[in-house]
């Protein structure tokens, strides 16, 4: 059975009170029939390309953002069943595929909802206020006096309407996005604002009902693969030994120039033959010393400076009462590690090539693998399939790129799987980042100069960067497309102050690819932004949470930290405690993040507890108020939030990539350890929601204030200040002998 | 070429392999149970814990020669998305999974762990899947999912 043919299967979810039936794709057959006759309006400018009405009364939406596990899956149909006035159990779902859906841009940067879901939205108001015209005509009504409703437009004072479908015909809207469309009042809102459930979640828990995963994905004839990396970063291949794999009957190896790959019948035989294949490797092309990694960035050859931030005319000039304040705070170079190693499978063939992928970028790499492939872009075609969470770009695109040149190479389809060896070692990574902060602190606790300097990847600035690791090595021409996310965002404080300027530092190099982690960037800047903040708090001898409310003039800024202080029962006080010296010592600690000074609003505390023996901090309590505007899916949203909040709390603890000066060191579980059932903190979430507001993006927001709040806490239970990244034992107890020192 | 009678999911499936040392999680995946999922191979992740004899084990570090004649239990033995075990309906009302990899093989040890004690408590849920990871952040709905499935639910 095809994957399309069990991805065709309707599937039906219960939940309490609420039935609702989705079908998974189910539209798929009906849509290539349709596409030979008349091929999918693409353009996102155009109501088609979101919205096709079917002849059953149904409705197809067609996403360019994915579902990773986020919840747009729900999401979008919310939003489109609602502005299009039809039950969201009559809405098919198609997503991320470069022949049948919409580009929407990367699913990145928060902006699923935000951005796609708002086009998505547009896309239903114009295409409801063309159904209702037609049917004013069709019925010798008045627009004003119709509604659209459950699939059809009926008069609002009652009577039989005319279903979706009879309006259309069988015609496109043929349509552009209308702007001036007029959306429903959030008041009359049904859909919006509930925590529906996600229709994947049921087939994820029983593995049954037809959902599949890309790692599932199964075509006919496929074999499968494992690409042989160097022993070190950038090595040269100079032979292969292929008697060495002589005993794996029937599996060849593919070499094309520095690219190595083994492609077996069967999935454990590749693995073996894997193992067991002799090359010899030129040597790489060097790592940093990691001991010396962060001295060493400041002092690179070739860095060019960018002023991002000047703000204040006032000359930089302090009062003798001012307390003058700098410190250094260090984020590591961290691993995606996604649970699952990245998979993808591609078949190449005369016809063009076809490329089932995670990605999160289905169509922004469309131009990339036609570039190395040499096909024209449009025989190429990029279908996505969720895979494991990656959160921005593990080694999906690779292993994706590296199945389509293996496809190319045997004229099969190949199923590529990485090793877990390989996704902790070869993904691209969040770059390190240092940043210096310097400030001055009146008497009066108000934030007087500020000055933050960034060490950043100039690969991260917007430039064609991230080159794939299969074209690369085969000495196949890319195009260079995406970025790591403005990962230079947030490094100025929201509050008031005098001056303000933060200056990047543009490194040439990165030791290792840059990408974009969840957040990308912010969590860093935010820690060191957010800790300076607490350190001119307390050289003020002022409440923390006082501190922040006296610099904000935002009222949704002001309403969350208030809310977040009332869920903490905060008691205002300076930090740190007057007693610092317990063997078990607990404080208390504070974050805020105008994410991006122009998106979501978080306020958050930590309690938490460090043992001073072993250094070692027991996170307790995590407390969050969270203001993403207009909230779809409220379970959504929160899921979100507690995913940010435990995935970065492990970030901030354990996490660093350890390298030599040839490769990566921490390839498995044990040398890159992640946050345990038991490091688990109780966990207090608190949404504001502003439903005439627009939406903002949830997914990454909360990441970004968990290194602060709990290095602000830490600071406040012993009197220790941690600015480097993870907060690991041997990291805390230094930072509690030097205090003691 | 060997032949193997595994007794999955209450079925006696035969299959060939010429490797004893196969692990059992590929034999699994290629009789098309793939709920069952690849993580490390390591035995270090839980993403693919499946019952032997009612015990969780991790697949990836079984071979199918140690499987031969046992009882094994995958995700797709449990229940359906139509008709799911109490304890994959918990996870499902409790809306657990994100990305969903590390599901199967939570659930898996949560079955292990609620046959060897009905009403487990807070931190013995915890220590039962201290060895099972996720990336997502999906812990506390877990915990929840599993006091529900254990009758314990709020």
């Amino acid at each position: 059975m095809s994957a399309l043919d069990r991805m065709s299967r309707r599937t039906l979810l219960k939940a309490g009170a609420l039935t609702v039936g989705f079908a998974l794709g189910s539209i798929r057959t009906e849509v290539f029939a349709q596409a030979s006759s008349a091929p999918r309006v693409l353009d996102p400018k155009e109501v088609d390309a979101f919205l096709s009405v079917n002849g059953d009364g149904t409705v197809t939406l067609f996403a360019g953002k994915v579902d990773l596990g986020q919840g747009l899956r729900i999401a979008m149909r919310q939003i489109a069943a609602e502005e299009l006035g039809i039950g969201i159990d009559q809405i098919h779902y198609v997503e991320g595929d470069t022949s049948l859906t919409p580009d929407q841009g990367r699913t990145a940067g928060s902006a699923g909802i935000a951005r796609g879901g708002m086009q998505i939205r547009q896309a239903a108001a114009t295409a409801r206020k063309a159904l209702v015209e037609l049917a004013a005509k069709r019925l010798n009504a008045k627009p004003e006096d119709l509604v659209a409703d459950d699939g059809k437009v009926r008069p609002k004072s009652g009577g039989a309407g005319v279903v979706f479908a009879e309006l259309l015909k069988g015609e496109r809207f043929g349509l552009k996005l209308d702007p001036k469309a007029p959306l429903k009042d959030p008041s009359t809102y049904t859909l919006v604002g509930r925590p529906l459930p996600k229709p994947d979640v049921p087939h994820k828990c029983t593995g049954s009902g037809g959902y599949v995963f890309m790692h599932d994905f199964s075509v006919a004839g496929m074999l499968h693969a494992r690409v042989i990396r160097p022993p070190a970063i950038g090595a040269g291949l100079v032979s292969v030994d292929e008697a060495s794999i002589a005993e794996f009957a029937g599996t060849q190896v593919v070499r094309i120039k520095d690219f190595l790959a083994v492609v077996a019948q069967d999935e454990w035989t590749a693995v073996k033959a894997a193992r067991a294949i002799r090359a010899q490797w030129t040597a790489g092309s060097g790592l940093p010393d990691q001991d010396r990694l962060a001295q060493t960035l400041r002092t690179e050859p070739g860095i060019t400076e960018e002023r991002l931030v000047n703000k204040g005319t006032q000359a930089e000039t302090s009062p003798s009462n001012a307390k003058v304040l700098s410190a250094t705070y260090y984020w590591p170079m961290q691993s995606h590690a996604s649970l699952g190693p990245s998979c993808a499978v591609a078949d190449v063939n005369a016809d063009g090539a076809t490329v089932w992928t995670a990605s999160q970028g289905t169509h922004g790499n469309r131009a990339t693998y036609a570039r190395f492939l040499g096909l024209p872009p449009e025989k190429v075609r990029l279908i996505y399939l969720e895979g494991a969470g990656c959160y921005g770009m593990n080694g999906h695109e690779d292993a994706a790129a590296e199945a389509a040149i293996l496809s190319r190479a045997v004229g099969r389809p190949v199923r590529v799987q990485w090793s877990r060896e390989e996704e902790h070692g070869w993904d691209p990574k969040g770059p390190p980042q240092l940043i210096d902060i310097a400030g001055a602190v009146g008497a009066d606790g108000r934030i007087m100069h500020w000055r933050t300097d960034l060490w950043l990847p100039e690969t991260t600035r917007g430039m064609p960067n991230i080159p794939l690791l299969a074209p690369e090595a085969a000495g196949l021409d890319q195009v260079r497309g995406i970025n790591a996310g403005l990962i230079s965002q947030n490094g100025d404080p929201p509050y008031s102050a005098e001056n303000i300027s933060v200056v990047v530092h543009w490194l040439k190099s990165t030791p290792v690819r840059a990408a974009p982690l969840r957040s990308p960037g912010k969590p860093a800047n935010c820690f060191a932004v957010e800790s300076f903040v607490d350190e001119l708090a307390a050289a003020a001898g002022i409440d923390a949470v006082e501190f922040r409310l006296r610099g904000l003039t935002d009222p949704r800024g002001i309403e969350v930290i208030k809310r977040a202080a009332a869920l903490m029962n905060w008691q205002a006080r300076p930090s740190p405690r007057n007693d610092t010296s317990a063997s078990l010592a607990r404080g208390r600690g504070f974050a805020y993040v105008h994410y991006k000074h122009n998106e979501t609003y978080v306020a958050m505390g930590i309690e938490a507890a460090v043992e001073r023996e072993s250094g070692r901090i027991k996170v307790e309590r995590v407390v969050c108020a969270h203001d993403c505007g207009q909230i779809i899916n409220p379970d959504g949203v929160r899921a979100q939030v507690e995913g940010s909040t435990l995935q970065t709390l492990s970030r901030v603890l354990m996490e660093e990539v350890k390298f030599d000066r040839a490769r990566v060191l921490s390839v498995d579980w044990a040398s890159y350890p992640i946050l345990r059932f038991s490091d688990v903190p109780e966990l207090t979430i608190e949404l504001i929601d502003r439903p005439t507001e627009p939406p903002l993006g949830a997914g990454e927001a909360a990441c970004t204030t968990v290194g602060a709040a709990l290095a602000n806490a830490v600071f406040d239970a012993t009197g220790a200040r941690l600015r480097t990244v993870p907060f690991t034992p041997e990291r805390v107890k230094a930072a509690l002998n030097a205090r003691s020192g | 070429m060997a032949t193997y009678d595994l007794h999955v999911n209450g079925v006696v499936r035969t299959v060939d392999s010429s490797d004893p040392d196969k692990p059992l999680l590929y034999v699994l995946r290629g009789l098309g149970l793939t709920a069952t999922k690849f993580g490390c191979g390591l035995g270090q992740c839980g993403a693919c814990t499946v019952l032997v004899e009612g015990s969780a084990m991790r697949s990836c570090q079984l071979t199918i020669a140690d499987a031969r004649g046992k009882r094994v239990t995958t995700l797709e033995g449990l229940g359906t998305a139509s008709a799911p075990h109490p304890i994959q309906a918990a996870f499902i009302k409790e809306q657990v999974p994100q990305c969903g990899y590390c599901t199967s093989g939570m659930i898996m040890t949560t079955a292990a762990l609620l046959a060897e004690k009905a009403k487990p408590t807070g931190p013995e849920i915890r220590a039962a899947l201290e060895g099972n990871l996720c990336r997502c952040g999906t812990h506390l709905r877990v915990v929840r999912a599993v006091l529900a499935a254990s009758g314990q639910g709020g």
